[in-house]
């Protein structure tokens, strides 16, 4: 059986369904519709009741997931595009993020986003949040770069008793498939290696794990071994794999689709740097998108987010230095 | 009335007030044919793989849209959203804009860097919408307030927004602001019954939604979305009261939409029965028989008017089709106007 990252949420959203009657489902269209991806795709009717239709407001749903949250519930919420959390950010950031540590009443929600860069989508249907949200107290961040990740690490944001920002990269939707959905999982929190390598550590998490291994491959080819670092969650941001990874190689860059200002691959650079100085060979690296909305032409997307293309520039001119 | 940035397109300008309700007419439903003909054509490029992203078309809604903009002066505002072609041109977009927008020309407005529905020429007063649902309203009002900060009287501003996108916490805000603020904006509500599909029964729960105009302390307005004549007149009377200072105008029209959400959506969730009520009824088709009916043109005249409608969007489409396309290397990839303030660190 293939199983797509896309088909791998639905059946976790399906499983979370079954085993734990706190599930429900909220979100624009999610409902016999299935979804504007069709990540709910038939869960309306498998689960009545529970797969509910919401209005066109995503600071009332995100208020609404916590209201129901602080009842006991444990809502997955689908935003139908990351871009359009912005509207329920307040609620994100100041009520779900802040609920727990101001009155010690967790607040068990999921929420879903479809991120990042598609052919033509442009400045309002592309956006990567993972930076935004990770630099909340309160909030746990997850970026799936794989179908096994994406399934076992959804059940897993719906279990953990804290908000989950759920990041899921669009571009992996149909792309990506897996013979099956994993019957065991690496806990959340932990990175892990997606390809060996001795000359270089690339530190990268959700789509930007595919585009580093399509750069490694060819790097391979001519005798670089590069080390595939994925971050899997970027909060909690697992510092031991990469610092470990960084004492073999001596060599970092560290990757990200989202805005170059600040962010995860900041963060890494930073750790890296305060507390694996002595580690590093040549000065730390990331790259990030252009400084710049995401553009809608595909000659300019293509170039504003990294490429495995890019990502070989820049490890080739990290190996020189 | 058209404004007239922009390549000159007009085979009839429509008149506003001051023309015979004939000429009104026939001047919109011009436009209403040459939005129905160039979204067809977009949608066609579109599943050639020619345009990139989306495509949503106003089909069903080009009677509505177009009466606001023929409504509308130089110096008005308009700020329209994803089912505006007919608005759009009528306000005074040219063709040739619109498809550099879908096709990503490099000389057009846009320049590649956003596309489509989210054009527009913001210091002209045609706003560029952003996807947001609601959040055009309260920055048309804003523009108004400053019109009134530097001493400008006379102008009104215009947005649409779908029954879904009332639903939003912006919708309310940027409404109430303009109430407060008794500022000259006609907000048009499309009630197509769906926002892609969830039927409006999902949206809201009061009877009408013109009933909140009254919930805002601002005039309300019904209008059948499909009849032409009902769509034009309405919104004359809207726009004028806005211009007259009776403040903020809420115009709800009664429609369909009669394509999917986007080009990509089968919109099998429709109802049937409801395509076969007077709100399913093709705003176009519907213009067209009251043309012939009132013998204001003849099937012949209609024919010719449809065939120069393609001819010209085949010519602007085939002139873009050669013109270049956006370049990554001769982007400045800046995104601040000062240039002066641009960070110039990279990590690349
Ligand atoms: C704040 C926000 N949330 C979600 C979306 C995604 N979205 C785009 S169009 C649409 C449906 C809009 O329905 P409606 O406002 O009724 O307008 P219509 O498409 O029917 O013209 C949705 C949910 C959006 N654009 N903005």
């Amino acid at each position: 059986m293939s199983i797509t990252y896309l088909e791998a949420i639905r059946e976790a959203q399906a499983k979370a369904l079954a085993d734990d009657p706190r599930v429900f489902l909220y979100g624009q269209d999610i409902g016999s519709f299935g979804g504007a991806f069709k990540a709910t795709k038939n869960l309306a009717k498998e689960f009545p009741g529970r797969v509910l239709d919401s209005t066109l407001s995503e600071d009332a749903i995100i208020g609404a997931a916590i209201g129901a949250a602080i009842e006991g519930m444990r809502p997955i919420v689908e935003m139908q595009y990351a871009d359009f959390s912005t509207v329920g950010f307040n609620q994100i950031v100041n009520h779900a993020a802040t609920l727990f540590w101001r009155t010690e009443t967790p607040c068990p929600i999921t929420i879903r986003l479809p991120s990042g860069g598609t052919n033509g989508s442009g400045p309002f249907h592309s956006q990567n949040m993972e930076s935004l949200y990770a630099h909340y107290p309160g909030l746990v961040v997850m970026t799936p770069a794989t179908v096994e990740d994406a399934y076992s690490m959804l059940l897993e944001a719906v279990a953990i008793d804290d908000p989950v920002i759920f990041c899921e990269h669009k571009y992996l939707y149909y792309h990506l498939k897996a013979d099956g959905l994993p019957t065991e999982a690496e806990p959340v929190g932990k990175a892990k290696i997606a390809r060996p390598g001795r000359d270089v550590t690339v530190v990268a998490y959700s789509a930007m794990v595919h585009e580093a291994l399509e750069m490694a491959r060819e790097l391979a080819t001519e005798g670089t071994e590069v080390e595939v670092v994925d971050l899997r969650s970027v909060k909690p941001l697992d510092t031991d794999t990469v610092l470990a990874s960084v004492a073999r190689t001596g060599r970092l860059l560290a990757v990200g689709e989202s805005f170059p200002w600040g962010g995860v691959t900041a963060e890494v650079v930073a750790r890296v740097a305060s507390a694996g100085f002595g580690l590093l060979d040549a000065a730390p690296q990331r790259l990030n998108a252009k400084d710049t909305p995401v553009p809608f032409h595909p000659n300019l997307w293509g170039t504003h987010r990294p490429t495995a293309r890019a990502i070989a520039i820049a490890v080739r001119e990290l190996l020189r230095s | 009335m058209g404004i007239g940035f922009g390549m000159v397109q007009a085979m009839v300008t429509p008149a506003t007030g001051a023309g015979s309700l004939k000429e009104t007419y026939l001047g919109a439903y011009r436009w209403m044919l040459l939005a129905r003909v160039s979204e067809e054509k977009y949608a066609s490029l579109y599943r050639g793989g020619k345009i990139h992203g989306s495509v949503f078309l106003g089909k069903g809604q080009e009677a509505l849209s177009v009466s606001i903009a023929v409504n509308l002066r130089k110096g008005d505002i308009f700020s329209p959203l994803i089912r505006d072609q007919a608005g759009r041109l009528a306000f005074g977009e040219s063709l040739l804009d619109s498809t550099r927008a879908y096709l990503g020309s490099r000389l057009g407005a846009m320049r590649g860097r956003d596309g489509n529905i989210h054009r527009g020429r913001p210091r002209d007063g045609y706003f560029a919408m952003i996807s947001h649902l609601g959040a055009m309203i309260p920055a048309v009002a804003g523009a108004l307030l400053a019109r009134r900060m530097k001493g400008m009287t006379g102008a009104v501003g215009a947005t649409t927004i779908g029954e879904g996108g009332t639903s939003t916490g912006a919708f309310h805000e940027g409404v109430n602001l303009a109430a407060v603020e008794q500022l000259p904006l006609v907000i048009v509500i499309a009630n197509n019954q769906y926002a892609y599909s969830t039927p409006a029964s999902k949206q809201f729960a009061c009877g009408d939604l013109v009933d909140k105009a009254a919930g805002y302390g601002i005039a309300g307005h019904s209008v059948d979305g499909t009849d032409l004549a009902a769509c034009l007149e309405t919104l004359r009377k809207a726009v004028g009261a806005a211009r007259d200072g009776g403040g903020p105008q809420m115009v709800v029209a009664s429609l369909l939409r009669l394509a999917g959400h986007g080009e990509h959506d089968d919109f099998r969730y429709v109802d049937p029965e409801l395509r076969r009520t007077a709100l399913g009824r093709d705003c176009l088709e519907a213009a067209e028989a009251a043309l012939l009916e009132k013998r204001w043109a003849t099937p012949k005249e209609i024919a010719a008017w449809r065939a120069e409608a393609a001819r010209q969007v085949d010519e602007t489409v085939a002139a873009v089709q050669r013109e270049p396309l956006p370049n990554p290397d001769e982007e400045d990839w800046c995104a601040l106007s000062s240039k002066r303030l641009v960070d110039g660190f990279t990590t690349e």
